[in-house]
């Protein structure tokens, strides 16, 4: 539509009650095009009877009279056209005119609503066989006109405001192209909103296979209810049939992917083949099976290197180090394992239950327990050098940095201890208990409370700045470029700008997260309650895809080469390719999963709540 | 100061022992992973940080209106542990016949800008008592989607571009739809156009349907697939990157990007003393080439 015509539209339409060429009584306006109104009027050359026609009128603003001239030619040459047509799916032409600048179409009216309101007035979805039938009829007219002799007539503007459902329920084709020329030259002509156009018709060529691509961008309209106008061009392959609408079978949306392909050579070459695969699509014959849907090949067959089994559930993240496997268990030990093998070398006994997850330093492994302790192992012989003790349980896991270890506890305190001789440098009082493991970046200590604060320290202990969530932070934060990502169980992942805690953008989750989120390239993957596992770019926070598990993902991910590997308390390990979240493969243990795997080697280490410790090859 | 004391105290052998030792040392060029490892500790810090900006704007040479409107605002936050740099930056170019671009272009600016000074008032002449409620991507899509229902309905058919960009700390929010931009301007020379042109003949091109010589000549090139105003729903490209450094913000309607190429730019920004010049001299150049159509330019600098 020309940015024109909004203001010229009030100024130039036709009122009731004004009779054309003393035969045309316009009772209303039916419909707005890009060149003037569609009218509803009243044959009076039949007095006795009511009968109503369609007057399509026609304004030539052209200011060059030679111009002017061409414009009134065509019309008239394509009115005389479409007066040798004779369709049940095309309307009958009475009568054409002009009158100075306007020029009028009288064509057969159609009792009725046009396929673009019938689709916005759907409860729902459309019926798959109801659209296959009309598509049927559709391809039909096309057929037709293609047909046509001498030349095949090009409809070029199959859209569904231009599909007429009768009151019999058959489509009626309206609006044949009159003076459907580029409107050039000025800017915001928004011609490439039209949505159903094909690329080609771009170039100015106009095939009959272009109103295939155009059938098929209507058919794709009409089944998803996604108006392609409101869509970049060209970019039905980025809404998927059946992703969007979950009842249409697999035959159909092959159908309409065919009439969609971008290359005209790789669509249906005729409205015949087209009507044919559709046909068949209407018998549920299966003959469509050149068309290939792509199913990914999903490996569900995956079997441990090795398995080792504990006394009691994991529910933490192992640590690997020097071809070792560090592991917390809930029977209060931790365990070192040979990580080739599965070796058991050595358990050292807490008194609580161990889901933090343990780190090496300095042939010394750090973990913490709900025996309110910081417990610091040797390495080599799984005996104790030192711990330290807060006023509360324990479920932060250690980090460390410049010989400082920093964790939080049940006791609201973030603590900064002295690495080697286990003395407080200095602890920090929050709002709440602090089940959040600390990011260290920049010099700066993140960190979320249960109180659903998020707090950014200095290395001296000192508060930069803090963020205030809805409910309570568990998640451990992550950092890229200035953001930190965090999210919380008041179902937000957010990014933070890391200098000032200002919330740079907040992406909804289903539900509340207490997953940790991981980071690949432009993007930050994060497990929630709702059972997704999610996508989300860092940059625009548009969730790239989410993929579901049967139940909720309270581990954290972790990206590996191309794939992130992530747990669900669906008891199964997942295996995602990363970019598009393709399942790769999955691996199920015998009870929840709630902590997060680490890769080495092209080999995932994890624990799950059935007491195993899984050794899989990535 | 060198010499002085080398006269005082100095020996005749030993700026000679000194360059001995230098052609001995080896050395090696540092690796990218060691000099980005320096340039983000430096980064890291807080320093403190201003600032800058300025604008140039012209009818252009073959335009009887002026459909671009543009807004400036260039602040700090003063907090607590430190002061914030606050910066909001908007280029509307706008289009319909008759007066409607500038009332759509205008309207924007002043919709968007409002909205968004609103949401930070508190901060930048009053005590906040409420953290910020809405994050920095909703602000700016609140605000521009304000601004499309405003333009719809006080101007209907008419639309305009809008690139608009946020500068909150270190960070660059940008809410963007059609054909103006920013560009990421490097000290070293580097020029990225940090937004994504809503046309037609950027749609064809991205597809691979026109190579960069059939683009170019492309007939209908000025034809937008999106724009503030158009259409039942607005989808603008909102999204957060680090303000470049060192380097500029360049903010710009096609006046300028599409007369200028980017060599000539980055050399007129570079080379003039400072950013008000620097944006009179864009301008004078696009009018030079011929100023097919209204010109608008806002450079922003963190300097610091």
């Amino acid at each position: 539509m020309g940015t024109g015509s909004g203001d010229q539209r009030p100024r130039q339409q036709l009122q009731p009650g004004i009779t054309l060429v003393n035969r045309y009584n316009i009772q209303d306006v039916i419909g707005v095009g890009g060149m003037g109104s569609v009218y509803r009027a009243r044959d009076l050359h039949f007095p006795n009877v009511v009968k109503l026609v369609a007057v399509k009128e026609m304004i030539n603003l052209a200011p060059d009279p030679l111009v002017r001239q061409t414009i009134v030619q065509n019309f008239e040459r394509e009115a005389n056209l479409l007066a040798t047509l004779n369709h049940p799916a095309i309307p009958r032409i009475y009568d054409y005119f002009s009158q100075n600048e306007h020029s009028y179409l009288v064509l057969e009216y159609i009792h009725g609503k046009d396929l673009e309101t019938v689709i916005a007035d759907a409860n729902g979805f459309l019926p798959e066989d109801q659209v296959v039938s009309w598509a049927i009829q559709l391809c039909d007219v096309l057929a037709y006109l293609h047909s046509h002799k001498p030349d095949p007539i090009i409809f070029r503007d199959m859209k569904p405001s231009n599909v007429m459902i009768n009151h019999n329920g058959d489509v009626v084709l309206v609006d044949f192209g009159i003076a459907k020329a580029f409107q050039s030259g000025q800017k915001g002509t928004m011609i490439g909103t039209e949505g159903y156009s094909p690329p080609e018709q771009y170039r100015g060529e106009a095939t009959q296979i272009a109103d295939i691509y155009s059938l098929g961008a209507a058919l794709h309209h009409a089944i998803t209810r996604r108006d392609p106008r409101l869509e970049p061009p060209f970019s039905f392959a980025e809404r998927p049939i059946r992703r969007i609408n979950t009842n249409v079978s697999v035959e159909f949306e092959a159908v309409v992917n065919t009439a969609l392909q971008y290359n005209p050579a790789d669509r249906f070459q005729s409205a015949e083949s087209m009507k044919d695969a559709l046909m068949n699509v209407a018998r549920k014959t299966g003959a469509l099976s050149k068309i290939t849907s792509a199913i990914p090949a999903v490996s569900t067959g995956v079997k441990p290197l090795w398995s080792f089994k504990c006394e009691d559930e994991i529910r933490g993240t192992p640590f690997l180090h020097q071809g070792m496997l560090y592991v917390g268990c809930y029977d209060n030990n931790l365990y070192a394992l040979n990580a080739a093998d599965g070796q058991f070398q050595w358990k050292y006994p807490s008194d609580g239950g161990i889901v933090s997850r343990p780190l090496v330093y300095e042939n010394n492994v750090f973990f913490c327990s709900e025996d309110q302790r910081l417990h610091v192992v040797s390495t080599r012989t799984g005996k104790v050098v030192w711990t330290y003790f807060t006023e509360g349980k324990i479920y932060s896991s250690p980090r460390i940095s410049d010989g400082h270890i920093f964790f939080g506890s049940e006791d609201q305190d973030l603590h900064a201890v002295n690495a080697s001789s286990g003395r407080t440098i200095w602890k920090f009082s929050t709002d709440g208990p602090i089940y959040s493991t600390p990011l260290l970046a920049n010099e700066m200590v993140y960190f979320g409370t249960e109180a659903g604060s998020v707090y950014a320290l200095d290395f001296r202990g000192e508060l930069k700045w803090r963020f205030q969530a809805k409910r309570s932070v568990t998640s451990s934060p992550i950092n890229k470029g200035q953001a930190i990502y965090i999210a919380s169980v008041d179902g937000t992942l957010y990014a933070l700008d890391s200098k000032n805690g200002w919330a740079i953008w907040k992406f909804r989750l289903g539900k509340g997260s207490v997953s940790s989120p991981a980071i690949a390239d432009d993007f930050v993957f994060i497990g929630a309650a709702d059972g997704f596992i999610y996508c989300v770019d860092t940059r625009t926070a548009k969730e790239v895809w989410r993929f579901r598990t049967e139940n909720q993902v309270s581990s954290s991910p972790t990206v590996y080469k191309d794939s992130v590997y992530c747990g669900s308390v669906d008891g199964f390990m997942y295996c995602l390719e990363y970019r598009t979240g393709r399942l790769r493969w999955k691996f199920e243990s015998q009870a929840a999963i709630t902590g997060s795997p680490v890769v080495f080697d092209d080999i995932v280490y994890f624990g799950s709540t059935d007491h195993h410790v899984y050794a899989l090859f990535a | 100061m060198a010499d002085f004391f080398r006269k005082l105290f100095g020996t005749k052998e030993e700026p000679v022992k000194q360059k001995q030792q230098v052609d001995m040392a080896t050395t090696a060029p540092l690796t990218d992973q060691q000099i980005n490892s320096i340039v983000s500790g430096q980064n890291a810090k807080y320093e403190m940080k201003q600032l800058i900006s300025s604008v140039g704007q012209s009818v252009g040479k073959q335009r009887e209106h002026n459909e671009d409107s543009v807004l400036t605002l260039t602040s700090t936050i003063s907090g607590s542990t430190e002061n914030v740099p606050f910066g909001l930056y908007i280029v509307a170019d706008g289009m319909g016949g008759h007066q409607f671009g500038e009332v759509a272009s205008n309207a924007a600016i002043r919709i968007m800008g409002g909205n968004i000074t609103k949401k930070f008032n508190s901060y930048l002449y009053n005590l906040p008592s409420q953290p910020l409620q809405d994050s920095l991507q909703e602000v700016m899509e609140n605000s521009i989607l304000e601004a499309h229902q405003y333009v719809q309905r006080e101007a209907p058919g008419s639309g305009t571009t809008v690139t608009a960009a946020l500068v909150l700390g270190q960070q660059v929010t940008i809410a963007h739809v059609g054909d103006s931009r920013a560009y990421a301007v490097y000290a070293d020379g580097r020029m990225e156009v940090i937004t994504r042109d809503h046309s037609l003949v950027k749609r064809l091109e991205e597809l691979g349907h026109l190579s960069k010589d059939e683009a170019e000549n492309f007939p209908h090139r000025n034809v937008l697939i999106r724009a503030l105003g158009q259409g039942e729903s607005l989808e603008a490209d909102i999204f957060t990157i680090p303000f470049p450094q060192p380097g500029y913000l360049m903010i710009c309607s096609d006046g300028l990007w599409g007369v200028l190429n980017e060599n000539d730019i980055f050399r007129m920004i570079t080379d003039a003393p400072n950013l008000h010049r620097a944006c009179q001299n864009l301008v004078e150049a696009a009018n030079a080439a011929g100023g097919p159509d209204n010109i608008t330019v806002i450079l922003a600098q963190m300097i610091g």
